[in-house]
């Protein structure tokens, strides 16, 4: 159904499918000068054009033109490459571990020391595993709830390799030493800047779909969808706003405590959008899908979203507390880090509430298992984030291990879980299967995850409670009574455990790239056609 | 007027405009509306077949 407003943004509307046709001519000429017929010229012009179809006869849902199936190529590169990067950044977590019992395993050598792993190994998992299953869902299901094509199929396929380059700079850049040394944006300036364009490129194509949707409403999934794309755009380039002096370095403009206070402020809604409205985004899609029932509450998940959205924001400074932060913005910090849990469990509850009168397919489909733990951990990393935040229990368990335990709870419990999950209930449908190759190796796959995440984070939880608690211990006469190097060795076999538990996990990484490979490689995927306006 | 003032305004608006999107979600008249777009994720797909390609 077409909307009025759409009146408004026409003239840049045009100017980007001018854009995006050029594109097109480009790629037709180099085709010509290769002597190859020019793919599809037409295709995302026929797309774009504005569809009024209250006026046109249809042929039934298979309409015949490119415009009438779906973009699921972009979507397949971007899934096939989640796994790729899980394994790899997974990999690196696991070795890391390692050197936190066997500091020897960096050979000496200065790119495999744990300091420039550290920040591959989260920016691999972050941005390059979700980044990746962030783009696939978003590009999938933006079309499925909007019933049309994506909009603008060169600029999406810009979108695919401009990430994956990113990811390889990252790769080459951090272990060189070359940082910004800010957390969860080490990256420097040229990167920043191809990450900032591609990240423009992806909004134009997620909002442009959006624009020419046939459907009124805009399904809850893309208000996450959305609000993750814009924010993270504001967050990224607010954050590396820096003046450079070389190709490799630069400085930011922000000094002291606002340097602090910026940082965390991206930090911390790179958590809450990233991690948290992203996935929400996907589990708002997938959980309904795999359950085969509509979502437990529609108008929850509205209040759902405007509070998560509006809360967040705010919370960062807890990761400042009794530092030189002004103690009115600390507990500002600590006040609405903990008005937090309520939107958070009202979007876990309407998650888990969708299985309701469905629970006995938990028996039987090892995917909504994957599902339903990854919102049973979302809930508890949600309830312990709040509590962390209280500024006396964020006296013991800060800079210990709970903060990685917890980290990893959201990360590999929720995050890495509900990614799993929706990938094995999406890739069989990019490649036009039933289901899996493997659905015991689902279920295996699950286990080898689930025992693996509670191996990593209740080690952690102990160590962190160990470390808080010796840290603070003084004597009588006021000295400290244990040493930091105490505090290390009495942690050690905590670490040991963590090793496994991330071991395990990874393991499952490798049997998922098994079924996935058996599941993509039989069959040819065919184009689906797009569906009818509602 | 100080700019606490402004604030406290603010602090106010954003309150009653949460509270306006709690009534809106729960008005009844929403219902169709959100039924309907509830059911979006449970639509299949229609694969093209090889026969239905050909004509294109």
């Amino acid at each position: 159904m077409l909307r009025h407003q759409r009146h408004t943004y026409r003239p840049l509307y045009e100017g980007l499918r001018c854009v995006d046709s050029l594109l097109h001519r480009y790629e037709a000429i180099l085709a010509r000068l290769n002597k190859q017929e020019p793919r599809l010229p037409t295709a995302s012009i026929a797309a774009w054009a504005p569809r009024s179809h209250t006026n046109q006869q249809h042929t039934g849902v298979l309409a015949l033109d490119t415009a009438a199936s779906y973009n699921d190529k972009v979507v397949r590169q971007f899934s096939i490459m989640v796994v790729v990067w899980g394994i790899v950044g997974m990999l690196v977590g696991v070795f890391i571990a390692a050197q936190l019992i066997w500091p020897q395993l960096n050979f000496d050598l200065p790119f495999l020391t744990y300091s420039r792993l550290r920040p591959l190994h989260t920016n691999a998992v972050i941005f390059a595993f979700g980044g990746s299953a962030l783009f696939a869902t978003a590009y999938y299901v933006v079309q499925r709830t909007c019933h049309v094509r994506l909009a603008f199929d060169k600029l999406a396929a810009f979108t695919f390799w401009g990430w994956q380059l990113i990811i390889v700079l990252a790769a080459i850049t951090l272990p060189l030493g070359i940082t910004q040394s800010k957390e969860y944006a080490e990256l420097e300036w040229p990167i920043d800047l191809l990450i900032a364009v591609v990240w423009v490129a992806f909004a134009i194509v997620f909002f442009g779909t959006i624009y020419k949707r046939r459907i009124k409403h805009i399904y809850v999934a893309n208000w996450f969808y959305g609000a993750f794309i814009i924010t993270i755009a504001v967050l990224h380039i607010i954050n590396n706003l820096a003046i450079p002096v070389s190709p490799t370095k630069s400085y930011s403009i922000y000094t002291g405590v606002v340097d602090g206070m910026v940082q965390w402020w991206y930090g911390h809604n790179a958590v809450g959008f990233f991690l948290t409205a992203g996935f929400l985004g996907m589990m708002y899609y997938f959980v309904p899908k795999q359950a085969g029932r509509p979502v437990y509450s529609y108008r929850l998940s509205v209040v759902h979203f405007w509070s998560l959205i509006a809360i967040y924001m705010w919370a960062g400074p807890h990761h400042l507390h009794y530092t030189s932060l002004p103690d009115w913005a600390q507990t500002l910090g600590m006040v609405f880090s903990i008005i937090l849990l309520a939107p958070s469990w009202g979007g876990m509850i309407n998650g888990m509430m969708t299985l309701s009168g469905a629970w006995h397919k938990l028996r039987s489909d090892p995917i909504l298992k994957f599902m339903i733990v990854a919102l049973s951990f979302y809930g508890m990393s949600t309830f312990e984030g709040p509590m962390m935040s209280i500024k006396t229990v964020n006296a013991l368990s800060h800079y210990t291990n709970w903060t990685i335990g917890h980290v990893h709870s959201g990360a590999l419990g929720w995050v890495a879980m509900m990614t799993i999950g929706s990938l094995y209930s999406l890739i069989p449908r990019l490649y036009n299967r039933e289901a899996m190759y493997s659905t015991k190796l689902i279920d295996v796959h699950f286990w080898t995850s689930t025992i693996g995440v509670v191996l990593y984070a209740v080690p952690m939880w102990i160590a962190g409670v160990t470390e808080g608690l010796m840290w603070r211990a003084v004597n009588d006469d006021g000295t400290l009574t244990y040493s930091f190097v105490e505090s290390l060795k009495a942690v050690e076999p905590y670490h040991f455990i963590r090793l496994l538990g991330g071991l395990l996990f990874f393991s499952g990484m490798i049997i998922m790239a098994y079924n996935v490979w058996k599941t993509v490689s039989e069959k040819k995927p065919v184009p689906v056609a797009v569906l009818e306006p509602a | 007027m100080d700019v606490n003032d402004i604030r406290a305004v603010l602090t106010a608006i954003i309150f009653f405009a949460f509270i306006g999107i709690w009534v809106w979600a729960w008005s009844s008249r929403r219902k169709a509306d959100f039924d309907a777009s509830a059911a979006l994720p449970l639509e299949e797909d229609h694969p093209i077949s090889n026969n239905e390609r050909e004509k294109i």
